[in-house]
């Protein structure tokens, strides 16, 4: 099935009724796998037991800077190929990655508070998810804000474009400012420093998280689309009740 | 090139004459400097620690003050469809109206900020450091605020809407602004890097910034 198939939004929601149950229960499963597997990982030598926040702090704030780059990639959609459906992707995935970075917030804050003694701390990497979460904040407020569904998402797709350049700007002027957090230990050049006892769970984490974006992102376009219908609807109905009157 | 000036000094000449914001940006960053030490205390030692990321902020919020004015009264009375029909591209027509608000509001913004200096207890030789980091630094929060500008007109709110968009794209700005200005005050780090990225940064917001306004514009008000 193309692409262009997929503008249909009642084929649309065919392909996501018959996905969307596999998806969730691979979801479970594997949150099920990796969430056993990061309860009996090692503690840290240091940290102790906190360390096990790390299995939903570093999914998340991955899937917070995703749930931007999805939109981005809706925003292409929606202004270049003007597809129906990238106009209901970017705005289904504004709310997710907002809440995927917020996860990503309070436990990075929640463990904050037995590591460095305090729940904020304006260290650089703290403070960009901040400023990411606070774009998501304007994008949504900018969806509340139109009145038509597509002049709204075209709006929106230009301020996600916007981002996307702006972030790594933002990003780097961050780390510049306070440069007080541990550099990054996942990825980087020659090899990763964390244990592979530790390692494994994360990235099973990770794929769940991703997983669970996916079907939470499947989900909130379908519920999006039947939105859409019952405005429509309303609005017909006003019409119908308008003429009738008249 | 004709047509750019024509439609910067119609933009002026709008900005000045009553009813015109021009002088607005000014007068709201004098009170904002002058309300910050009924917040923090008189004490001068403190003012003059702090004094350029007060002007900065000021200046900041000043700027925001004017800018869902750039193409509301224009939308309003119908001179913006002519300017999106007309023959100048309307990327340019969209930086010509930026360049023109940047004179109107940014450039008194810079003329005063010695003189809010003065109060501030901000030293003598660093008034200049500060008001040369804003002549650097206030194009970039001009243009983009210009893509928010764009963008509320488009959804035909602006006002709140406009900030909540603008603000943390200007992070950067702030971020490197103050920066430049400590750095030539109290030191140790190099004035040099943060003030030649502020400038990187206003330049490259002069470059995209229109781009992205124009197609706003162009997108939201077909």
């Amino acid at each position: 099935m193309a692409v262009i198939d997929l503008a249909n939004p009642t084929r649309f929601l065919n392909l996501v009724n018959r996905v969307l149950p596999w998806l969730t229960a691979a979801t479970v499963l594997l949150f099920a796998f990796g969430l056993a597997r990061a309860m009996n990982a090692p503690d840290d030598y240091q940290q102790g037991a906190t360390v096990k926040i790390m299995f939903l702090h570093v999914p998340a704030a991955w899937l917070g800077m995703m749930g931007w780059g999805v939109m981005s990639a809706a925003a292409l959609g929606t202004l270049v190929w003007r597809h129906p459906l990238a106009d209901v992707a970017g705005k289904a995935a504004a709310p997710i990655g907002a809440a995927f970075t917020f996860i990503c917030l309070v436990t990075g804050s929640l463990w904050g508070r037995p590591t460095w003694g305090t729940y904020w701390v304006w260290d650089a990497r703290l403070t960009s998810m901040l400023v990411l979460f606070l774009l998501y904040l304007g994008v949504m407020a900018l969806y509340w804000t139109a009145e038509d569904p597509g002049r709204g998402s075209r709006a929106a797709a230009i301020l996600s474009l916007v981002g996307a350049v702006n972030l790594p700007i933002i990003k780097f002027s961050v780390d510049w400012w306070n440069t007080l957090h541990q550099p990054a230990s996942v990825f980087r050049m020659g090899g990763s420093t964390i244990d592979p006892s530790i390692l494994t769970p994360l990235l099973i984490m990770a794929v769940a998280f991703t997983l669970l974006f996916f079907t939470l992102h499947l989900a909130a376009m379908r519920n999006e689309i039947l939105r859409r219908r019952v405005r429509s609807m309303r609005l017909m109905q006003a019409q119908e009740l308008a003429e009738a009157g008249a | 090139m004709n047509a750019l000036l024509a439609l910067i000094k119609r933009d002026m000449r709008l900005a000045m004459r009553v009813g015109g914001g021009a002088m607005m940006g000014a007068l709201f960053f004098l009170i904002v400097v002058v309300m910050m030490p009924f917040a923090l205390g008189p004490d001068l030692n403190l003012l003059a620690r702090i004094g350029p990321a007060i002007l900065w902020l000021g200046a900041l919020l000043a700027s925001l003050l004017a800018l869902d004015r750039l193409f509301a009264t224009d939308h309003e009375d119908g001179s913006l469809d002519v300017l999106m029909m007309g023959p100048l591209p309307l990327e340019v027509a969209v930086a010509a109206k930026a360049i023109a608000h940047w004179l109107t509001t940014g450039l008194p913004l810079i003329v005063i900020s010695p003189v809010l200096g003065l109060m501030l207890n901000v030293e003598l030789r660093a008034m200049g450091v500060v008001a040369l980091t804003l002549l650097a630094g206030t194009p970039a929060l001009t243009f983009i605020g210009l893509v928010g500008a764009a963008l509320s007109v488009a959804l035909r709110r602006g006002g709140l809407l406009l900030a909540v968009l603008v603000l943390p794209l200007t992070i950067p700005v702030l971020i490197f602004g103050v920066a430049a200005a400590n750095a030539a005050i109290v030191g140790p780090a190099p004035f040099g890097p943060p003030f030649t990225i502020l400038c990187a940064l206003s330049l490259a917001s002069l470059v995209l910034g229109p781009v992205a306004a124009a197609a706003a514009l162009r997108h939201g008000l077909e």
